[in-house]
């Protein structure tokens, strides 16, 4: 191990633990006027009017009228408003806020608020949807030639369901005016920047500054709606002049924020000689009312969408589809569970087709350094998947229990195991980084010589106050009490880019090695420094075009390989996990324990995502499921320990050889998940996640007719 | 008005309000022990847990008319004793500890299950923690730091 890879106490450590860490709703309430939303109850329609209560002596509406710039959320694009003008679009758009001293008392009012709206139907169902958000295309080879020759062309359909991010801290936001006249917005947040920039045009002024408070868990969920909801607070912040706090319950968290896209895929796999020689993948997702991050979370799902596997032909479609539902966007791996579930399942059922072990046919198609990708980019790195199933291989008894469990079981338990592989694409899609983010951070040594990160990065609980100062501290050789990282704040620390994708170790990681090595050279004794340095995009990069998804998508890959073991029972239903096994490539660890702590963590969002985490909507568009007895994420009871392992394969530009990690580990559960419990169900073919015991009991009544 | 009268941290204390009011929200709110997380308010997440007479209870599910006579420990009670060190120093070895939103949660009802089982195995340590949701961690450090703290604190608990 690299004795950069030598865990330490993380820097946040003793606050959390102790209780003594003060996140948004901490902060004392005196003076604090609390806000509540007035919430449309209807998915669609015109919104003509509304009537508040009469306000108590201190209570005040928030609406539209408000904003003294513009009424719209910064976004990627910026249809979301502020708040609703002129139509609603779902249940839970934010139409008003009512803010005032006491939260019983707010509460009311925002009950006895009247909407008027006049209602419209709602697109519910994305197969009927009229409005199509993003729409893209791209092709590699020669598709319509495979498919003429082919020996067989095999067809399915997969669809996923919605995921909610369920970070323990809901989503809350504090603004602030303070007195030299600027307001302070903070609170919970991946992206003090992205916030920024919102909160920039909706009070149409610079006189302000967004910092970040201790955030419980993100998970892409306090991507982008953390500018909704600072847009909303610094409105209501700069219209009463006083503080404002806006912290979501539960209820609400679940329903009225952004979740993982619902997906519905279509494949046509080419088949010559054995082999497959084609694929034409058709992908549509549920973007909700309003575009956030559809477009680039639709960009990832589409360039992943044939696997880790080296297709020659290709012909991949997307389209990004408006419903009268919650805009969803991001969620740790960001469009990628969505087609590597399908194309995994669809591997390994035509394999079943062809009378072969589905991880047989599979090996005979990874990719390998020097291959082309999906979008004629190149896979420039060794791909170390090989190594990787023989891993998990060895720690599961994967080949064992796969040929004993595919004889045929009888009683009333029966077992399955099942594996999958796939690859996480580390850092922004394309060319954002170099086009879009800039990413600058700095390093200012102060006199008594300890060091500074200014950097924009949230800890967000991947361990960021404690990983980039770790790297300086290792670079400066010097003691990591000597270097911190204090919550970064806009009015202080330069944009390195928002904390998403898995780059910020990577990419602002690197960033900081550079600065250390940098301050190391001019380092003077009581002397404040200050350090600058700015992304730049390695050489070998082969220029990504998004117009024809042509070119490196990213610069390298993490790879994943992991073994799912279920028992089930066949009275109940019951999927239960008997263990979990995973290797993962996320380059060098910044910090072992650390980097183990996302895979774990991930691993297990991923069996949550494949089994259990289901949420969906009634006929009015309404969510079902609203809190954690409905929406049931998994607890310590529903898995054993898991066991992971890290297999290294460096990358040259990140830190020391990191890769891009957070995301990874969720990304390619369900495949393997789906495989192990088909197997125990006989070799039923099961086409959709969340596979939850209902549907287990679904498929064992089929049988028992 | 009825008087409570109740132990919290150690101090005798005395609540004279809404007797309906929620534990969590006098914790939080009038004694600012901010530790205690508010997570779900419906006692399906953990985060608010504190002792109650030595047993882990959700405390946003805890009217204040119930705990007249109770000893209340909350996190910010309970890290000042020796069994704390011991939990403070496993979930700090094994980075058990990500957003902290749950952590004091947790360590409460590790507190809970050791005080009843001080030698654990690894699926009753999952028992035990069972009523605290964590999303960051996938419960393996977690797991794993309070079966080292059951080892090393030996004879604490």
């Amino acid at each position: 191990m690299k004795d950069i890879s030598k865990s330490v106490v993380r820097k946040d450590h003793e606050e959390k633990i102790t209780g003594s860490c003060k996140y948004v709703a901490d902060y004392d309430s005196k003076g604090v006027l609390i806000g509540k939303l007035v919430r449309s109850k209807k998915a669609h329609g015109k919104l003509i009017g509304i009537n508040f209560p009469k306000m108590p002596n201190g209570y005040m509406s928030v609406t539209y009228e408000d904003v003294p710039g513009i009424n719209e959320v910064h976004i990627v694009k910026d249809d979301t408003p502020v708040f609703a003008k002129d139509s609603v679009e779902y249940i839970g758009e934010p139409v008003a806020m009512i803010i005032g001293p006491d939260e019983k008392i707010v509460n009311e009012l925002v009950k006895e608020t009247e909407l008027i709206i006049d209602e419209l139907e709602p697109v519910l169902d994305i197969l009927k949807s009229d409005t199509v958000f993003f729409d893209y295309e791209y092709t590699k080879g020669d598709h319509v030639k495979a498919f003429k020759e082919a020996d067989k062309v095999y067809e399915e359909t997969f669809s996923t369901g919605y995921q909610e991010q369920a970070y323990l801290e809901t989503q809350g936001m504090m603004a602030e005016p303070e007195e030299d006249g600027k307001i302070l917005v903070h609170g919970s947040m991946q992206c003090v920047y992205y916030v920024h920039n919102a909160v920039k045009k909706v009070l149409g002024s610079d006189d302000f500054h967004i910092r970040q408070d201790p955030t419980g868990g993100g998970f892409g969920g306090k991507e982008a709606w953390p500018s909704i909801v600072a847009s909303e607070v610094a409105v209501a912040a700069y219209k009463a002049k006083k503080p404002v706090r806006l912290v979501f319950d539960r209820r609400e968290d679940l329903e009225f924020t952004s979740k993982r896209h619902p997906s519905i895929t279509h494949y046509r796999v080419a088949v010559k000689n054995g082999r497959v020689t084609a694929m034409d993948i058709d992908v549509k997702f549920n973007a909700g009312a309003y575009t956030t991050l559809s477009a680039v979370v639709l960009q990832r799902g589409l360039i992943c969408a044939d696997g880790v596997y080296n297709i020659p032909n290709l012909i991949v479609k997307g389209k990004a589809l408006k419903t009268n539902t919650v805009p969803n966007g991001a969620y740790r791996g960001f469009g990628a569970p969505q087609t590597f579930f399908p194309v995994e399942t669809i591997m390994s059922h035509i394999a079943q087709d062809m009378g072969k072990e589905p991880l047989e046919f599979k090996r005979e198609h990874l990719v390998k350094q020097g291959d082309m990708t999906s979008t004629s980019g190149m896979y420039h790195f060794p791909v170390p998947l090989e190594d990787m199933i023989e891993e998990v291989a060895k720690a599961s008894g994967f080949y064992e229990k796969r040929k004993k469990y595919s004889e045929k079981q009888s009683g009333r338990y029966r077992r399955g195991i099942g594996i999958s592989m796939h690859f996480h694409g580390a850092g922004f899609t394309g060319a954002g980084e170099r086009d879009l983010i800039k990413a600058v951070a700095k390093l200012k040594k102060h006199k008594d010589g300890t060091v500074e990160v200014l950097a924009a990065n949230g800890e967000i609980g991947q361990g960021l106050r404690t990983t980039f100062p770790k790297i300086v501290a290792h670079e400066l050789g010097i003691p990591l009490d000597r270097v911190y990282y204090n919550w970064p704040d806009t009015g202080k620390v330069p944009d390195s880019g928002p904390t998403v994708a898995s780059r910020s170790l990577m990419v602002v990681g690197e960033l900081m090695r550079r600065l250390a090595i940098k301050l190391k050279e001019i380092w003077k004794d009581g002397e404040e420094q200050i350090v600058e340095e700015r992304f730049r995009e390695p050489s070998f990069v082969i220029p990504f075009n998004l117009d024809i998804f042509q070119g490196d998508a990213y610069p390298t890959y993490a790879w994943g390989v992991q073994a799912v073991e279920i028992e089930l029972d066949t009275l109940t239903g019951l999927m239960k996990n008997l263990g979990t096994w995973a290797s993962f490539d996320v380059g060098t660890p910044a910090d072992y324990n650390i980097v183990m702590g996302q895979m774990e963590g991930g691993l297990l969002q991923g069996l949550g995502y494949s089994s259990m985490e289901k949420m969906d909507y009634d006929k009015n568009g309404r969510i079902r499921n609203n809190n954690f007895s409905d929406y049931l994420i998994p607890t310590s009871m529903d898995v054993p320990n898991m066991n992971v392992q890290l297999h290294v394969e460096e990358y040259p530009d990140g830190p020391y050889g990191a890769k891009g990690a957070g995301e990874l580990p969720l990304v390619g559960v369900p495949a393997a998940y789906v495989e192990a419990v088909s197997q125990a169900l006989g070799g039923v073919r099961i086409n959709h996640i969340p596979f939850t015991q209902e549907d287990a009991m679904k498929e064992i009544a089929k049988k028992d007719e | 008005m009825e008087k409570i009268k109740f132990k919290l941290n150690g101090k005798d204390e005395i609540f004279e309000g809404d007797l309906s009011s929620r534990l969590l929200d006098v914790l939080r709110d009038d004694f600012r022990l901010t530790g205690v997380k508010c997570g779900c308010k419906e006692g399906e997440c953990g985060a608010c847990a504190v002792l109650i007479d030595k047993k882990l209870v959700n405390s946003c599910m805890v009217a204040m008319g119930a705990i007249d006579g109770s000893e209340i420990i909350s996190i910010e009670g309970f890290k000042e004793t020796e069994r704390f060190k011991v939990l403070d120093r496993a979930f700090a070895e094994l980075s058990a500890v990500q957003c902290g939103f749950c952590t004091p949660g947790m360590v409460l009802a590790a507190e809970a299950l050791l005080s009843e089982n001080p030698h654990p195995t690894e699926e009753e340590v999952r028992i035990g923690i069972s009523g605290n949701l964590c999303r960051c961690t996938g419960y393996n450090a977690i797991v794993n730091a309070i079966l080292k703290a059951s080892k090393e604190g030996n004879g604490l608990w």
